[in-house]
């Protein structure tokens, strides 16, 4: 008996083993809205895919404290360490997602010092670097690419599975950084840009009665010192980068290799199973390559066939022939788990209709949180047989 | 309840829940007193803000609550300011345009009224009202000019979302108040003392100007006694840290933390002596063995009643014995998490799990509750 019989009858399998295995994949994303378990499902691949022989780098994002502690990973960290424990010849390196490091050091490779001086001191660069709406998923992007490059130049590490900001919507991994890109190097930026880049010149040129109205609202409303330092900003980074734009797209087309492979994670939950139904036809009008979709805490029980109204009713006739009240409890937690199975089962084939093709691994709903390297394997071992 | 559900066991299990501490009279329950207005926790408040984590349900939450707050005649608007039409979904309406439509009918004679708050509509709209600048107000959108100030200044877009929220709680029509309350569904935890706490935020931009009276007249209403900021949570290991790390953002930033929402809360089902045993594995399986044969639902050769012999590999015992048990350890991490919620010392409501999932029926139910427990 398995959970995916249960949950998702008719969908093809997504086998997870065969995955981690197949030595031309080197990235794996895994993405899904927020809360479904998409941290701990990548940690989980990852000790899976190094107990099966493969050297494996986690790329997590957000890590509730006690899986990270799981991990080895410290708050401050913004470099993979080795985690300690994995069983067979591989190994396991994991890493929690520093944001404005990454940009920090971004500008510093970029830059020389006297330059990377000045934008880092920059407070818009500041406010881009720390609090900016598509940074974190920016700056995810770019510690991949980064990640990658010293895999191939140090022959480090043959696997890289990268969890996703936990972002509202699935998609913003996938738009975000362009969205940023666009901005930054987008037409009214560089209209603002353009008096501190020619010294005025070029601004006198496209200047308009238009335009020059538009500055001074934008002046009344946020003030002209941070337009000051838009300007200062673009203007200085403008030659370094070879443009937001291009490197966004840069990692985009990497994402569309045939040795990445995207997985969906999500809980069977309205909000979620939505989210995951638009990502996966995003990914299909993208050419990205879906692995499946990992069908994470399903309520699973091993007696599907004592429904929940035959239960219900048994307990109520033992709790009035005053049989023992443990007996009645248990068949009302049973009741209660295929009602909450009976609901997920439902919400999954509106899903799985619409996606008949894609592959699924059903993972059961643990009891107690995930906190160590033990319980990891148990999500491991569980993805693995979730077919 | 469903029948034969075990009060007293909810009770015992659970000293501290809402329940026990109205049923023991620990707290003033909330009757009609004499005036005919009820006595609830957050008398003087009139702009809740719901946050939470993401996935614990604070639309849900703020959905209900705003239900609950017009229920007897009352008129609330709930506000939702990440163009996510999760109201418009959770209502079971159209997507909500940038104007105030009535999405409900609340209980003797109320009405709920929601709204999509849009930066950019907002700043046109502010743009208007200062500057009488509306036509030069949708060239500046054309040009990329309001996705510009809004995204170079995160403040100002923050600023016109608290402050539309703002204007509907202080809007009046002859001398009265247009809406008794206003209802926040709020950026998630993380964010929310940063989203609020407009003044810091508009520090570095105008110092003059729309934008700052704007932030100042916003303050006045978020940082006094008009305003709670009430955090969902899960009885999860993450949602608990971050609804305690919420309230320590809220409470340095000098904001008005509310209560604390506990969602999706499971009915402790095993009295204490058997959820005990059940942590341990302990459960005597002869005596479940001879209950399930007495009722039928396993034939004396152990198999299930009914199954023709078909699933006679399943243990039946052994396994609702391990349902059993993996019950009682959920009841006692959940149990774990509520003493970290306790000590935050809040005002605590909770809305029990629903298995069928939330519709606008269930909206009603939670409504309900929240107001049996004081939070309206």
């Amino acid at each position: 008996m398995s959970v995916h019989a249960e949950i998702t009858p008719r969908s093809p399998h997504l086998d997870i083993d065969a995955l981690l295995d197949d030595r031309l994949i080197k990235v794996i994303v895994c993405c899904g809205s927020g809360g479904v378990g998409k941290t701990t499902a990548a940690a989980a691949l990852g000790l899976r895919a190094a107990d099966r022989g493969r050297d494996v780098v986690v790329l997590t994002i957000d890590p509730a404290r006690r899986l990270a502690q799981s991990l080895g990973l410290t708050e401050l960290d913004n470099d993979p360490r080795p985690v300690a424990g994995v069983t067979g010849a591989g190994s396991l390196a994991a890493m929690m997602l520093d944001m404005k490091r990454t940009f920090d050091e971004f500008v510093e490779s970029n830059a020389d010092p006297e330059r990377a001086a000045t934008i880092l001191a920059n407070p818009f660069y500041l406010s881009l670097s720390s609090s900016f709406s598509g940074t974190q998923e920016y700056m995810a992007m770019e510690k991949l690419g980064q990640l990658r490059a010293r895999a191939e130049a140090e022959q480090s590490w043959d696997l890289i599975i990268v969890d996703t900001p936990p972002s509202r919507s699935a998609l913003d991994f996938l738009d975000a950084p362009r969205r940023l890109g666009s901005f930054l190097d987008g037409r009214f930026i560089r209209l603002l840009a353009a008096p501190a880049k020619a010294g005025g010149r070029a601004y006198l040129r496209v200047i308009s009665a238009g335009f020059g109205m538009f500055t001074s609202v934008l002046s009344k409303v946020i003030g002209g010192q941070v337009l000051v330092d838009v300007q200062t900003f673009v203007a200085s980074v403008d030659t370094l980068f070879g443009g937001f734009r291009q490197r966004a797209d840069d990692t985009f087309a990497m994402l569309q290799a045939a040795d990445t492979a995207f997985l969906v994670v999500a809980a069977p939950e309205r909000d979620a199973l939505r989210e995951a139904s638009y990502f996966v036809d995003r990914l299909e009008a993208d050419s990205m390559p879906l692995a499946g979709l990992i069908l994470n805490r399903v309520q699973a029980t091993a007696i599907p066939d004592l429904d929940a109204g035959t239960a219900a009713a048994a307990a109520a006739r033992l709790e009035q022939a005053s049989g023992t009240a443990v007996t009645a409890a248990l068949l009302r937690i049973h009741a209660d788990r295929v009602a909450i199975l009976d609901r997920q089962r439902r919400l999954a084939e509106r899903f799985t209709a619409a996606h008949r093709s894609v592959k699924v691994s059903a993972v059961p709903a643990f009891a107690a949180d995930v906190v160590d390297l033990d319980g990891l394997r148990q999500v491991g071992t569980a993805m693995a047989d979730g077919h | 309840m469903t029948p034969g559900a075990p009060v007293l066991v909810d009770l015992l299990l659970d000293p501290r829940s809402p329940t026990l501490r109205r049923t023991l009279d620990l707290v003033p329950t909330t009757p009609d007193d004499d005036s005919g207005t009820r006595r609830t926790d957050w008398p003087s408040v009139r702009l809740h803000v719901v946050s939470g984590k993401g996935g614990t349900g604070k639309t849900t939450v703020a959905a209900a609550l705003a239900l609950a707050l017009a229920t007897g005649g009352k008129k609330v608007l709930v506000v939702e300011v990440e163009a996510r039409q999760g109201l418009a979904q959770i209502f079971d309406v159209p997507p909500l345009p940038y104007a105030e439509r009535r999405v409900a009918v609340a209980p003797e004679g109320g009405e709920v009224f929601a709204l999509a708050i849009d930066p950019e509509e907002a700043l046109i709209e502010y743009l208007e009202m200062f500057y009488n600048l509306r036509r030069a107000g949708t060239a500046l959108r054309k040009m990329g000019a309001i996705d510009f100030a809004t995204t170079v200044a995160p403040g100002v877009r923050d600023v016109l979302l608290t402050g539309k929220a703002k204007e509907a709680v202080r809007r009046k029509v002859d001398g009265k108040n247009v809406y008794d309350a206003v209802v926040m569904d709020a950026p998630p935890t993380g964010r929310i003392a940063r989203f609020l706490n407009v003044n810091t935020e508009v520090a570095g931009l105008a110092r003059t100007g729309p934008i700052r009276s704007q932030a100042d007249a916003v303050m006045e209403v978020i940082a006094s006694r008009l305003t709670a900021v009430h955090l969902v949570t899960l009885l999860e290991e993450m949602p608990v840290q971050e609804t305690s790390d919420g309230v320590r953002d809220l409470l340095a930033a000098g904001l008005p933390v509310g209560g604390v929402v506990v969602n999706q809360v499971r009915r402790p089902l095993l009295a204490p002596a058997a959820q005990a045993k059940a942590l341990r594995g302990r459960l005597d399986l002869a005596a479940i063995e001879r209950d399930l044969l007495s009722v039928g639902v396993i034939t004396p050769s152990g198999a299930l009643a009914g199954s023709h012999g078909m699933v006679l590999d399943t243990d039946v015992v052994a396994a609702l014995a391990e349902e059993g048990a993996e019950h009682a350890e959920r009841v006692a991490l959940e149990q774990r998490e509520r003493d970290n919620l306790q000590a935050l010392e809040r005002p605590t409501y909770e809305i029990p799990y629903l298995a069928d999932g939330v519709d606008v029926g269930a909206l009603y139910d939670i409504a309900e509750q929240l107001r049996s427990q004081g939070m309206a």
